[in-house]
């Protein structure tokens, strides 16, 4: 009988443990959030995170965008020939682009970058005991280290994803105009007239979201490390994973509040 | 004066401090030896309040440290860490200027560099080390910029985390010596934890043994030789039998 409900309990210590682990984030967040607006502030130190992930996420988050953006237009044209509705590439890449996989994209691939790179460094600094020398010299960690990476994240990441956008767009214009043939003035004006501003700012309130949640989630995982190695090794991942689920589910939770009726 | 009474400190069941009970006078320097894992970074935590005791209480010149406002308890204490724990992504004079750079005791950029250099002379580095970055020095170069920072904002009470630890016996002996000249120097309290013995006859005014979560034995350097606790003396000379097992 136990062995029947082996694989039960299984799931419910895992769906527990996942409940318990966004419940010490969300903590661990409010706790970064109160620090924000209480001085003493680290602007150098802010530059330094901004710097790093939002200039030099550039390149992999325009990349993954002219990809998307081409694959978009490719698949929206095969699909709408179906129908005979070829003409609307134009405005479903933009659509989708800077709605959904501009943000979702954008926020997975600095959650792949930053979040690991922010709980391995940080992960780091407290196995080698750079986090107890912080407070020996009078400094808070949490003021230190998390909250210039959370303010840096949550305002770098969504000029990426305007960035990702338009390269997205791009993307799709490219393929658009010299693969399936779209003349290239029609398939711009296409894309100014359905896309409204709501559409882009959304995107972009999503991407300070994720930033914000890429930023945590590793500022989380790397001060609670384990020891040696393997403990970072472990932090690292589990940043990762967190973040992209996390973002996931707020996408999914911000398209419903953004979106629905 | 720190003064310890009745500090217990568990890690799950796994009591490491179980009621320990010690006194620094201001001015001396003292030296807590044992065994590894018997509990003498997290004596030095808890008195930081890096770890913080399960019961027991810990004052400094009468200052409770629980209460006492952080900041200027802190600044009060340097602490020399067992890896150097300096910051890798900082240059060697930032590491070092560290305090100097931000919070109370902030000075201008220049003048934090200037004495950053000095503190750097004071152990033994020349002034082209201050651009260096951590990863570039040796255990030893990384051990003497950690005194330096430590002793950079000129505090009261030092902490010397197994102070020679990894070194050759040539640099353990520059170590010892200069923690020796600098605690002298600038009148300090220090308290240093270490198993070296010869860290503990060249650093120490008294000596401290904490064996089983609690202070073993207690007493003048010039007694720890002659004492005839049987601790103390399978400890400093190295036996495997005694009271301390040897398998822990």
């Amino acid at each position: 009988m136990s062995l029947l409900f082996a694989p039960l309990r299984g799931i419910g210590r895992t769906t527990f443990a996942a409940f318990a682990a966004i419940g010490r984030i969300a903590i661990f967040a409010g706790a970064a959030i109160s620090h924000l607006l209480r001085p003493p502030f680290y602007p150098k130190e802010f530059l330094q995170a901004f710097l790093q992930i939002g200039y030099f996420s550039l390149p992999v988050v325009g990349l993954t965008a002219l990809f998307t953006g081409g694959a978009l237009a490719l698949q929206i044209y095969s699909g709408g020939a179906r129908f005979s509705a070829e003409t609307v590439v134009p405005s479903i890449v933009a659509i989708g682009m800077v709605r959904e996989l501009g943000p979702v994209l954008g926020g997975l691939m600095v959650a792949a970058r930053v979040a690991s790179s922010i709980a391995a460094e940080i992960g780091t600094m407290k196995v080698t005991e750079q986090i107890d020398a912080l407070v020996t010299l009078s400094t808070h960690p949490m003021k230190y280290l998390t909250v210039p990476r959370v303010l840096a994240a949550t305002l770098a990441v969504p000029i990426l994803v305007a960035v990702g956008d338009s390269i997205g767009i791009f993307g799709g214009y490219l393929v658009g105009v010299n693969r399936l043939g779209f003349n290239p003035a029609n398939y711009l004006k296409n894309t100014r007239e359905f896309l409204e501003i709501w559409d882009v700012v959304s995107g972009l309130w999503k991407g300070a979201a994720f930033g914000f949640i890429v930023a945590v989630t590793g500022c989380y995982y790397g001060m609670n490390s384990g020891r040696g190695a393997q403990g970072v090794g472990r932090a690292t991942k589990a940043a990762v994973v967190a973040a992209s689920v996390l973002i996931l589910a707020t996408n999914y939770l911000l398209t419903e509040v953004f979106f629905s009726a | 004066m720190i003064t310890l009474s009745g500090i217990h400190k568990a890690f799950g069941p796994n009591k490491v401090l179980r009621g320990v009970d010690l006194s620094v006078p201001t001015g001396q320097s003292m030296v807590i030896i044992g065994g590894s894992g018997t509990g003498k970074s997290v004596l030095l935590k808890c008195i930081l309040g890096l770890v913080h005791p399960d019961t027991g209480t810990i004052t400094v010149d009468g200052q409770d440290a629980d209460t006492a406002a952080r900041d200027a308890f802190l600044a009060r204490f340097g602490m020399l860490f067992q890896g150097g724990a300096l910051f890798d992504s900082l240059p060697v004079w930032q590491n070092v200027a560290f305090r100097l750079l931000r919070g109370s005791l902030k000075r201008p950029k220049a003048e934090a560099r200037e004495i950053a250099i000095e503190k750097l002379r004071r152990v033994g580095l020349k002034p082209e080390t201050a651009d260096l970055f951590p990863a570039e020095l040796s255990g030893g170069m990384q051990k003497r910029v950690g005194l330096a920072r430590a002793i950079a904002a000129e505090p009261e009470i030092i902490f010397f985390d197994e102070p020679t630890t990894g070194l050759d016996p040539i640099m353990a002996g520059v170590i010892n010596e200069l923690i020796r000249e600098i605690v002298t120097e600038m009148g300090a309290t220090a308290m240093t934890i270490t198993h070296d013995m010869s860290s503990v006859r060249a650093i120490a005014d008294r000596v401290a043994m904490l064996h089983s979560g609690v202070i073993q034995w207690t007493g003048p350097i010039a007694e720890m030789d002659t004492t005839a606790d049987p601790y103390v003396q399978q400890f400093i000379h190295g036996r495997a039998e005694g009271p301390i097992e040897a398998v822990r």
